[in-house]
């Protein structure tokens, strides 16, 4: 593909990009305190005296959050620090009710790592690039002020204050919009399946703090800006746009970029500044006293590598090596866990109701998963029930296809009958008649009787005029109501005609 | 019968179970001499119904033949600093006022499981920073002990309890009650206890659980037992000390019986003499007595010898970096935000009702620490105090695990002068920051000390011996106070004036 730049009064420019998730972490309760994490919460439900910073309260750390950022950083290849350390940021503010956060700025318990993404959704075949992970570390969400409740005070609610987070840090190893989206795509991929974080960035499970600068082509990094707490991937894309074409402009106006925190207005599709460095809090970092270092042994971190599922890119040249696979289909099946878990659950059910290896039905089943299925469930709309939509029922569908009792056509037909009415598939094919006949007896006396009544168009087909098979196809499959396996009739066409 | 209130823990405890006197006799002659202790101010809130609860329970108790609680008829007093459910916890800072906690600390929860009732709210330096209890915000302690003149005669100055724990150890040593809770973080059980003639220990941090206890500075805050004699002391310091889950730096051990194993015969032992506190600035009579413990240690059966703590003249200056470091961080949540005072002036923002809140609430050394503190951690000095002064730290641990090869326990004063005037020194914090100079690196060390009474100034004040154990070895600590107990025959008590 070609190179992104931005095009400025004064030639191209390149455009670095550095992203910092922050994902929080699936866990029943908060990093520091037993309250729970429930999203959508009435204000101030999910509570404890820790996360209210009640005074004399200690923080215990929360095991299962260390252990979901150990089993993400060997997800990523990442050197996985077995001591680490949670230090405190300092600073004021209402929805912070300890006056500090707890963080890790010093000793981060993930190090360096780095994941494969590939550029382009629409070909998520073609080769890919490598973006480096400088750092994970785990930190304590802060609460929420709302300001729309009482004409002149704001309301906190600290539901959130606690909460478990990833902090992911990326290199400044992107360089386009598309590349940061494909990143954080891939990374949310990788998230799920390691269910670390349930990726929902409409919650705010997962969002972004973006780092941009431009440069000519070639020379050295410019002075970046933050953005900070995006929280899509469209946004993502366009805080990248627009800071790029700001700072170019800036740049080229004779101004100077000045590192700083900037906020984006998804309304007005802008970012504004929040606070230059000069005005930037001194956070006056230290370990935190209430907490020992984190020591990781080997046991728990056998039990974290054991525990990880398999994962995105690993399954995916499984599904183009052993089930044969196009890379096309592999890539889709594999983007996402949920696909992934369907298709093997399917699977699985199919080569059982069948009796044959996975291999050999496996670009059935992708097929079925990739395209006739969700056809079949976009044209019911709100008539289809997804309960009915079991591996099982599936299976029962592809297994009749390929035993040949049933077409094509007539399987989706089938599954729409089931997804509206969770009745058994052999049993609707059955009783709708949607099944073809591969009774060659049958057939046979058809063709038989077709070929006998068209005796002119034999002698022209055994002529050399071949284009007359189609329609001794079209005359045997009308006469058996189209419910003859097309394939015994052409194997059979073929035999009569000599 | 003698005077109830002149009964020891251990007397009381034996009494209430042998039915010499009940566990309401007890509270109510308690009660009483609380209630006409005022003019030392030394319970800011009194809780007599809380006391008689717990002597009734126990009354029951042998009254149906049940076994009692360990501390079944004690009534002791309770440092402000520990959160006792329903009852106002001020850490005697305005910022704190009206503050009543729904929780129970660890540490008095477990007195009143053990069966001992509180008399009240005992005053203390606010925060926990003072060596005198003259930064309280609801007024100073006065020390029941009165000096005398050249004659002989009684002065009418009001003397200095010693601080922090400063309420605890003029109650105690007043007869008001037999023992009650301190906190230790830089010397604030040991000095007051060598100030007012009665016995304190800090226990190992990590003992007694600071969950529920208003944080100073977290990696050096630990409670511990204040009471008339070092037997008082093992019996109240058992109730309160155990493993707490809530508490991420408690230590996970068992609780010896510490009663059971007191001894004060030394054979076998060795007693170090550290050459590096003796210090200009140490009045006379206090090395006399110092060379005068080391004798009575010889005479129960230890052996003396001389050791070098070499980086002990660095212990001062490094804690005060590393207290008001941490204090600077924990006191961030007094922001009037949730609990406690609120300042807010008319058309106040959120950082003006900051500014006016902490303003109005800290006191001048609450403030001048969260000063020095903010100063040590900021960018450009941190490394120069904070990462300096833990090094610090860690040489000074490690000085004592070097003295460990060559001796059990370790004998200094506990302080460089006795009690003082109040008001004498509050002009100049330096030279009352000296008055921990010898507790100070037990603290940093985290290391089990004990205060107990070794003689008179020429001023007729108590004057205390110190004792430095091991880590975990609080029996030793406790064993040779006893030594010193058995042979200084210290049975002097401050005539009652107030």
């Amino acid at each position: 593909m070609s190179e992104y730049r931005i095009q400025g009064a004064t030639g191209e420019w390149e455009v670095i990009i550095g992203l910092e998730v922050h994902a929080q972490i699936t866990t029943q309760s908060k990093l520091f305190s037993g309250a729970a994490t429930e999203f959508g919460a009435e204000p101030n439900t999910q509570v404890s005296l820790v996360d209210a910073a009640m005074p004399g309260m200690l923080p215990v750390p929360n095991r299962e959050c260390i252990r979901q950022a150990v089993r993400t950083g060997m997800a990523i290849n990442a050197e996985i620090h077995k001591w680490s350390r949670f230090d405190r940021k300092n600073y004021f503010y209402a929805d912070l009710p300890q006056g500090y956060q707890i963080s890790q700025l010093y000793h981060p318990i993930v190090g360096e790592g780095q994941i494969e993404v590939s550029l382009d959704e629409k070909k998520p075949d073609a080769p890919g690039k490598t973006i480096g992970i400088e750092r994970i570390h785990v930190e304590q969400d802060a609460g929420k002020l709302m300001h729309d409740q009482h004409p002149t005070m704001s309301y906190v609610d600290l539901n959130r204050s606690g909460v478990a987070l990833m902090e992911i840090v990326s290199r400044p190893d992107m360089r386009s919009p598309l590349e940061a989206a494909a990143y954080v795509r891939k990374l949310r991929s990788i998230l799920r399946y390691v269910g670390s974080c349930d990726g929902n960035m409409e919650q705010g499970s997962m969002r972004a703090d973006v780092n941009v600068s431009v440069r000519k082509p070639g020379e050295e990094l410019g002075t970046r800006t933050e953005t900070k707490n995006v929280n899509s991937m469209r946004f993502i894309a366009q805080v990248i746009e627009y800071e790029a074409q700001r700072q170019v402009d800036v740049i080229e106006g004779g101004g100077a970029i000045v590192q700083e925190t900037r906020l984006f207005d998804p309304d007005k599709g802008e970012t504004r500044s929040m606070r230059s460095k000069e005005d930037a809090h001194d956070y006056r970092y230290f370990p935190d006293p209430d907490l020992l270092p984190v020591e990781l042994d080997e046991a728990f971190l056998e039990e974290c590598r054991q525990s990880l599922p398999e994962l995105p890119d690993a399954k995916r040249a499984r599904y183009e090596g052993e089930l044969g696979l196009t890379a096309y289909n592999a890539a889709v099946l594999t983007a996402e866990v949920d696909t992934a878990q369907r298709f093997e659950a399917l699977l699985v059910s199919t080569a059982t109701a069948i009796g044959k290896p996975e291999a050999k039905i496996a670009t059935q089943a992708a097929n079925w998963i990739l395209s006739v299925a969700p056809g079949v469930i976009k044209s019911l709309g709100d008539d289809a029930n997804l309960e009915h939509n079991s591996p099982a029922a599936n299976a029962a569908i592809l297994a009749m296809v390929d035993k040949g009792s049933v077409s094509g056509s007539q399987a989706k037909q089938v599954y729409e009958i089931l997804l509206k009415t969770g009745r058994e598939p052999s049993e609707i094919a059955e009783t709708e008649g949607l099944q073809q006949t591969s009774d060659t007896g049958a057939i046979e006396a058809v063709i038989a009787d077709i070929l006998a009544k068209n005796e002119d168009k034999v002698a022209q087909y055994k002529g050399g005029k071949d284009k007359l098979f189609g329609f001794f196809v079209g005359q045997t499959m009308k006469a058996m109501q189209g419910k003859a396996n097309p394939q015994i009739v052409n194997e059979l066409l073929k035999k009569a005609l000599g | 019968m003698s005077d109830l209130t002149d009964l020891g823990i251990k007397q009381i405890r034996d009494g209430v179970r042998s039915g010499e006197f009940s566990a309401r006799e007890v509270a109510e002659a308690h009660i009483d001499k609380v209630a006409a202790a005022k003019p030392l101010n030394a319970f800011l809130i009194e809780t007599p119904d809380h006391a008689l609860a717990a002597a009734d329970s126990a009354d029951k108790a042998k009254a149906a033949g049940d076994d009692l609680a360990p501390l079944a008829g004690v009534p002791i007093g309770m440092k402000d600093l520990f959160c006792t459910k329903g009852v106002m916890a001020r850490s005697c800072s305005q910022i704190l006022e009206g503050f009543t906690p729904q929780y129970e600390s660890t540490v008095s929860g477990k007195l009143f499981a053990a069966g001992a009732g509180m008399l009240g709210k005992l005053n203390m330096d606010q925060f926990a920073m003072g060596s005198s209890n003259e930064t309280s915000a609801y007024g100073n302690v006065v020390s029941p002990w009165r000096r005398s003149d050249a004659n002989g005669n009684k002065a009418n100055t009001d003397m200095s309890p010693g601080g922090s724990s400063g309420g605890s150890s003029s109650a105690v040593s007043a007869r008001l009650c037999p023992g009650a809770t301190g906190t230790d973080t830089g010397g604030s059980i040991r000095q007051p206890a060598a100030f007012t003639g009665i016995s304190g220990i800090k226990p190992t941090y990590g003992r007694c659980s600071r969950w529920g206890i208003i944080a100073f500075s977290s990696s050096l805050d630990q409670a511990g037992s204040m009471a008339r004699d070092v037997t008082d002391c093992a019996i109240m310091l058992e109730a309160m000390a155990g493993y707490d889950p809530k508490d991420a730096t408690s230590l996970d051990a068992q609780v010896p019986n510490w009663e059971a194993a007191l001894s004060g015969d030394l054979k076998g032992k060795r007693v170090g003499i550290p050459k590096e506190y003796r210090i200009d600035g140490t009045s006379e009579e206090i090395n006399a007595l110092w060379d005068q413990g080391a004798q009575w240690l010889r005479d129960a059966g230890a052996e003396v010898v001389e050791v070098s703590l070499p980086h002990t003249q660095y212990a001062l200056p490094a804690y005060y970096i590393i207290a008001p470091a941490e204090a600077s961080s924990n006191l961030a949540r007094y922001d009037g935000v949730r609990y406690g005072a609120r300042e807010l002036p008319e058309g106040a923002g959120l950082q003006d009702m900051y500014a006016a809140t902490r303003a109005a609430g800290f006191g001048d050394e609450v403030k001048r620490r969260i000063m020095i503190g903010t100063y040590v951690l900021s960018a450009g000095f941190y490394d120069a105090y904070y990462t300096q002064a833990q090094k610090v730290r860690a040489l000074i641990a490690r000085d004592f695990e070097r003295v460990w090869e060559h001796c059990d326990v370790i004998l200094t004063p506990t302080a460089p002068s006795a009690s003082f005037g109040l008001g004498e020194k509050t002009d100049d914090p330096l030279s009352m920051y000296l008055n921990d100079v010898f507790a100070v690196p037990a603290s940093l060390a985290g290391l089990p000390a004990m205060s107990v009474p070794g003689g008179l100034s020429s001023e007729g004040l108590p004057l205390g011996l110190q004792i430095v154990g091991k880590a975990m070895d609080e029996q030793g600590v406790l064993n040779a106070g006893l030594a010193i107990e058995q042979r200084a025959s210290f049975t002097a008590r401050p005539a009652q004036w107030w």
